[in-house]
């Protein structure tokens, strides 16, 4: 008797979950979120999603040809973990059949998402990942930021002319692709702005989620250099400078646009004042009337000062959303066609014209912080 | 490498050496007395440093305050948890016990996710602690100076409870067997919560030591000091709370002299410790201290 009570709601069961998932029309566009939301990177990739939802509650809809369909966000938290990634972006294409991909922040994580998006043929704009090798020989991946072989030649620039820098110390996070190609642009760079060899004096390595930096920067105090490389994650970076500063090492330290967190200030504190680093936008300097739309819609939402990648959240959101009204269809290799030829764009974080690799060539901004506040200090032009 | 780069980097090894002993102590007492290697330690020592980050800035308690209230919630937090996932499986085969603990550990993790954020918080680290001391060219700050004291402070105290209390007494016999223990009026359940109560608090203290000099709190900082105190505590010979210190001072100093003396190396320095680990258990499987214990049948 239990048992037939037991095979009757069985089918009832299935039944209801057959009527359930009727086929139905799709009526929204789907935009893949692919973001850290925990782990080592997370306060980053949050500060993306803010400017992705705040786009898409200013512009809830997409007209595709004559139809306006509703996007909807969903939302993939990638760990911070490469292998998580993976995982996070099969998801996104596979179960959640999302139109378009947008993140991450972190360039290893959107590496890892690379083969994936480029086997389902689902593109993804990438957001402030700027190592070259996540567009590079991937038609699928895009993004609206500039990359590391510019922010590498924009810092070196800064060491020799702005600090009179002519020896420099790196310091790397070995385990993150980001860190490790912008020192080497940077080192480039460095190299031969000063016609040294070996102005570079040392790289010395950490591995993502060190706390203890003792060691290293001990070995920074013999080399005495000018100046201090050392882009990275932005809590184990702001630990390394804090560290640096209780050594009694009084170089000046100079990053990437990973810092523009305010994680990075809130660990370091004190420490962190007056560091220089590389980012993508200044609320200092609205460059179009996007920006403005952005700054204020941002200001009033959450009554504070967007960060360069939030806005940079923003953006991708809208190029992704332009590209299919312009592609008119939600056919994945039409909305690619679409992306690919993004040209003069009006982006909250400037023009956005993507180039033949999918990256869009945009100038740099350079940051300080200043009584605990990220400050603007120049614009560096990519010519 | 000169002689202040040299000192430099010993104070350095001992400062980081003495953090990993203070948090082995706690592994190494709990799995001396029930044979338990409890994988929540780490995410205990998570839960002090975050209850005392909050005790700080919510509720702006003094720093010593927060860190007291923090110790003791944490130990009764400890109990609790041996009560409700160590204690069901006390007589089961010991590998359950060990899959509970793991359990408790990714549960705890979760859930402080969800409950703090995922987000990294940066922790007001009180003046008095993040000073900086200079003699001659070596530098160092005030807490790295505490953490050495207390850890040798405990490693006594706790040395004191096992070998010369009647409780102490107690929980050498149920280590050595708890029926046998139970038969002799011991109260089994009393003894284990005593002994949950001095690791988590143990772990506790050494999250907010940890967040104190390293101020800066995740949910999942737990994850490494705990791999890191428990390849300590195994190098020391598991069971032994000296030689928990030693292993933890050790693991610290091979830590900071391999980027010392092979700064190409740096980037390795984590694998370098498991390195060690498989080492000395191919080597020297009960530990450099470790007594060597025939398995009961």
């Amino acid at each position: 008797m239990k048992k037939a009570v037991g095979c009757m709601l069985l089918v009832l069961g299935i039944a209801a979950l057959i009527v359930a998932c009727g086929p139905a029309a799709p009526k929204t566009v789907k935009f893949g979120v692919f973001e850290p939301l925990t782990g080592a990177n997370a306060g980053g990739g949050a500060l993306e999603v803010e400017g992705i939802k705040l786009a898409n509650e200013m512009y809830p809809t997409v007209k595709v040809g004559d139809k306006e369909y509703k996007i909807e966000l969903v939302i993939a938290d990638n760990k911070s973990d490469k292998v998580e990634a993976a995982n996070a972006a099969q998801r996104l294409v596979d179960k959640d059949k999302v139109n378009v991909v947008l993140g991450s922040w972190g360039s290893s994580l959107s590496m890892a998402a690379g083969p994936i998006v480029k086997n389902a043929k689902v593109s993804a704009i990438g957001l402030s990942c700027t190592n070259p090798l996540v567009t590079k020989g991937n038609e699928y991946y895009f993004r609206v930021c500039f990359i590391d072989p510019f922010q590498g030649t924009v810092m070196a620039n800064y060491a020799f002319k702005n600090l009179n820098a002519k020896k420099a110390v790196i310091i790397r996070e070995v385990s993150n692709d980001y860190s490790v190609g912008l020192a080497k642009f940077f080192a480039d760079s460095f190299k031969q702005l000063t016609g040294d060899e070996n102005a570079i004096l040392a790289e010395l390595n950490y591995n993502t989620g060190d706390t203890d930096f003792s060691a290293q920067l001990t070995e920074v105090k013999k080399f005495k250099p000018d100046v201090i490389f050392a882009p990275g994650n932005y809590t184990e970076s702001a630990l390394i400078i804090k560290q640096a500063k209780e050594l009694g090492i009084k170089t000046q330290f100079l990053g990437g646009d990973t810092w523009e967190t305010p994680e990075f200030i809130d660990v370091g504190k004190q420490a962190v004042e007056g560091v220089v680093f590389s980012t993508f936008f200044a609320t200092e300097t609205p460059i179009t009337d996007t920006s403005k739309v952005f700054l204020d819609a941002y200001r009033q939402k959450y009554n504070k000062e967007p960060a360069a990648v939030t806005a940079l959240g923003f953006d991708g959101y809208l190029v992704a959303r332009d590209a299919i009204q312009r592609a008119g269809s939600l056919d994945k290799e039409k909305v690619r066609a679409a992306i690919a030829v993004t040209k003069d764009f009006p982006g909250a974080t400037g023009m956005i014209t993507l180039n033949e690799d999918g990256d869009a060539v945009k100038s740099a901004v350079i940051k300080t912080i200043k009584d605990g506040k990220f400050t603007y200090m120049a614009t560096v032009q990519p010519y | 490498m000169t002689l202040s780069l040299l000192f430099q980097h010993i104070v350095n090894a001992l400062s980081l050496g003495s953090l990993y002993a203070l948090i082995a102590i706690g592994y190494t007492m709990v799995y001396g007395i029930l044979r338990l290697i409890n994988f929540a330690h780490g995410d205990v020592f998570m839960l002090g440093a975050y209850v005392a980050f909050y005790g700080i800035t919510l509720v702006s308690l003094p720093w010593w305050a927060a860190l007291l209230v923090s110790i003791a919630f944490t130990a009764l937090f400890g109990i609790g948890l041996e009560r409700v996932a160590y204690k069901p499986l006390r007589d089961s085969p010991r590998i359950s016990i060990m899959i509970s603990a793991i359990g408790a550990s990714f549960l705890l993790e979760s859930l402080a996710v969800l409950i703090f954020g995922g987000r990294p918080k940066g922790v007001p680290v009180p003046d008095v602690l993040s000073k900086v001391i200079h003699f001659g060219s070596v530098s160092m700050i005030t807490i790295s100076l505490i953490i050495p004291l207390f850890t040798f402070a405990l490693l006594g105290v706790l040395v004191w409870i096992v070998n010369k209390t009647k409780t102490g007494m107690a929980m050498r016999a149920v280590s050595t067997d708890i029926e046998a223990a139970r038969l002799m009026a011991v109260d089994v359940n009393k003894v284990v919560s005593f002994t949950f109560g001095i690791g988590s608090l143990l772990a506790a203290f050494g999250g907010i030591m940890w967040s104190f000099k390293y101020p800066q709190l995740n949910p999942l900082m737990g994850m490494m000091p705990g791999l890191k105190c428990f390849i300590a505590a195994v190098i020391g010979g598991i069971g032994s709370i000296g030689g928990a210190v030693m292993g933890g001072f050790l693991l610290g100093i091979i830590e900071i002299m391999i980027v010392a003396f092979l700064p190409t190396l740096s980037g390795y320095r984590d694998a370098f410790a498991f390195i060690l680990l498989i080492v000395v258990l191919l080597v020297k499987p009960t530990g450099l201290l470790g007594k060597r214990q025939a398995e009961k049948v």
